[in-house]
């Protein structure tokens, strides 16, 4: 058996909700109390999962709203650490930024394309050494050179995938972003993702599009209420997860494809 | 951080010394940026207001109170450009991990490399602030002496230790405590009066100068005083303000380890 390049072994995470404290002046007169209700609030967002990545697999993750998706990309990316079991991670994950997360909207384009690829832990030469590139793709033309201030979120978004495409991801951590940008570049962000595919970039895809799941992904994962409900075959956990949620399955029809798309978008009503 | 620890173990920290490296002046530049393209009058923004403020006390003090000191507008000067600097970090420390929550919540990397980039910043606005220190000496018939050649990068050396320190704490707790923010205000305010900043240590009570160095902030701006009306340093003072630095360094680091693998839950 290969070795996995990601393993959660029985992964549980739970965190406190902090906003019941509020502040220390709520926190200073109410001691005890808070102490106590912030031991008892605990929010359990991950109970004992376990799954395996393995080198060059594309693995999606599907759920409803807050089933736990996000949260394990974050113990992925090591920004969460597990609060029992454990996650190995073999690689360095490149995470694709959120629609403008990490960009500095008084910074130009190119600017924030490099302080992304630092930030990532490349060295401002190598992404340098990529920067024509990571241009020419984004399509962004003049307004590289612009402050993002004026860009549109379609624009945001080309610019987020523009620069995680192009720094030699080992892992590639997606969360929800295909849905942005107009259609032919999210054809060109799903191509793209065709080539990592064939040139077995390893990838993690967090979506509520079906249909990508099953176009991109080998095999898939299901969590509900915070637990994994399946994992398996991507066409299979989609059919068992569409069939739970009341939503016909995505065909594969050519022409369909783009309306299904648009379709399976939107949230699944709740079982 | 590298290596297997609580249940993580992961061959993806390793940040070459050069990315770190890279990492940091960019955010330095970016803030820089940020200053002096939004206004053209960014440099003048950040001498405008020690400027301003050595007017009002100038007017309060010397004008309307009639206070008995030799060159007060120059004690106004020495004091209030470096605390200028120190009151801009504790009033900003609070909001650096805030300002990056959407970043910290999705990547990893040395986050303590924020506040250190933010304190780089506001010591960088201090010494291109230093050469207005220099025009006002000249108005008044003084010049800077030969120890600012090692006096100015002692004391900029401990006074951005003491603020790294401090800031790792506010910056930190407030991601959990969100007004934490406010408590560095009044602290801030707090400090300010009870600093050797609108008089020196001689206006001071004798009874009172003992307790001088238990005020953190004292020790250190009364030695910016003595180096730039007089050229030189009190070295009890200056070991003191070393002190306290080493303190909440360390008092800070503490409390970053603690928190910050928590950070991302809370940002």
């Amino acid at each position: 058996m290969r070795e996995p390049i990601i393993a959660f072994d029985q992964v549980s995470k739970s965190y406190p909700l902090y906003h019941h404290v509020r502040g220390i002046k709520h926190l200073m007169f109410n001691l005890t109390r808070n102490i106590k209700e912030l031991q008892a609030s605990q929010y359990e967002a991950l109970r004992d999962i376990s799954f395996e990545v393995y080198e060059g697999e594309q693995f999606g993750i599907i759920g409803h709203n807050g089933a736990g998706k996000s949260t394990t990309l974050q113990l992925i990316a090591g920004v969460l650490k597990p609060t029992s079991g454990r996650v190995t991670v073999r690689a360095r994950v490149s995470p694709l930024l959120a629609l403008g997360a990490g960009f500095h909207p008084d910074l130009t384009g190119r600017e924030n394309i490099i302080f992304n690829g630092v930030l990532m832990g490349l060295t401002r030469r190598e992404v340098m050494n990529r920067l024509d590139e990571i241009v020419e793709f984004s399509e962004l033309g003049d307004f590289v050179d612009r402050s993002i201030r004026s860009y549109s979120n379609g624009m945001l978004a080309r610019l987020g995938f523009s620069v995680v495409a192009h720094l030699d991801p080992h892992v590639l951590l997606i969360d929800e972003v295909l849905g942005v940008g107009d259609i032919r570049f999210r054809q060109k962000c799903i191509d793209k993702m065709m080539e990592f595919k064939r040139n077995g970039v390893t990838m993690v895809l967090v979506t509520h599009s079906t249909q990508s799941v099953i176009q991109l992904c080998d095999r898939a994962m299901w969590i509900h209420n915070h637990k994994v409900k399946m994992i398996g075959k991507s066409k299979r956990v989609v059919e068992r997860y569409c069939e739970a949620s009341g939503v016909p399955m995505p065909k594969r029809d050519r022409n369909q494809k783009e309306e299904m798309l648009d379709y399976v978008e939107i949230e699944a009503p709740t079982i | 951080m590298l290596g297997i620890s609580d249940g993580i173990s992961r061959l993806s920290d390793r940040r070459s010394i050069e990315s770190y490296w890279d990492l940091l002046v960019l955010l330095v530049q970016k803030d820089l940026k940020v200053r002096y393209k939004k206004n053209v009058l960014g440099y003048l923004w950040s001498i405008a207001s020690p400027l301003t403020f050595a007017l009002v006390y100038y007017f309060a003090f010397q004008i309307v109170l009639q206070i008995r000191a030799e060159g007060y507008a120059l004690i106004l000067i020495s004091g209030l450009f470096p605390w200028q600097w120190f009151a801009n970090s504790l009033a900003s420390s609070p909001n650096y991990f805030i300002a990056t929550s959407q970043i910290l919540r999705k990547v990893r990397f040395p986050l303590s490399i924020v506040p250190l980039a933010a304190n780089l910043n506001n010591m960088i606005h201090f010494l291109l602030s230093l050469p207005v220190v220099v025009v006002m000496l000249l108005i008044y018939d003084k010049a800077p002496s030969l120890t600012w050649l090692y006096g100015v990068p002692l004391l900029v050396t401990v006074q951005l230790a003491m603020l790294h320190g401090v800031s790792l704490i506010l910056s930190s707790l407030n991601l959990f405590l969100r007004d934490i923010e406010r408590v560095a205000q009044i602290i801030t305010q707090f400090t300010f009066f009870f600093t050797p900043i609108i008089y020196t240590v001689d206006m001071l009570p004798p009874e009172y100068l003992p307790f001088l160095p238990l005020n953190p902030a004292a020790p250190l701006m009364v030695n910016w005083r003595y180096l730039i009306l007089d050229g030189k340093l009190d070295w009890f003072y200056f070991l003191c303000s070393v002190g306290y630095a080493l303190l909440f360094l360390a008092l800070g680091t503490w409390v970053f380890n603690k928190l910050s693998s928590r950070f991302a839950e809370v940002a």
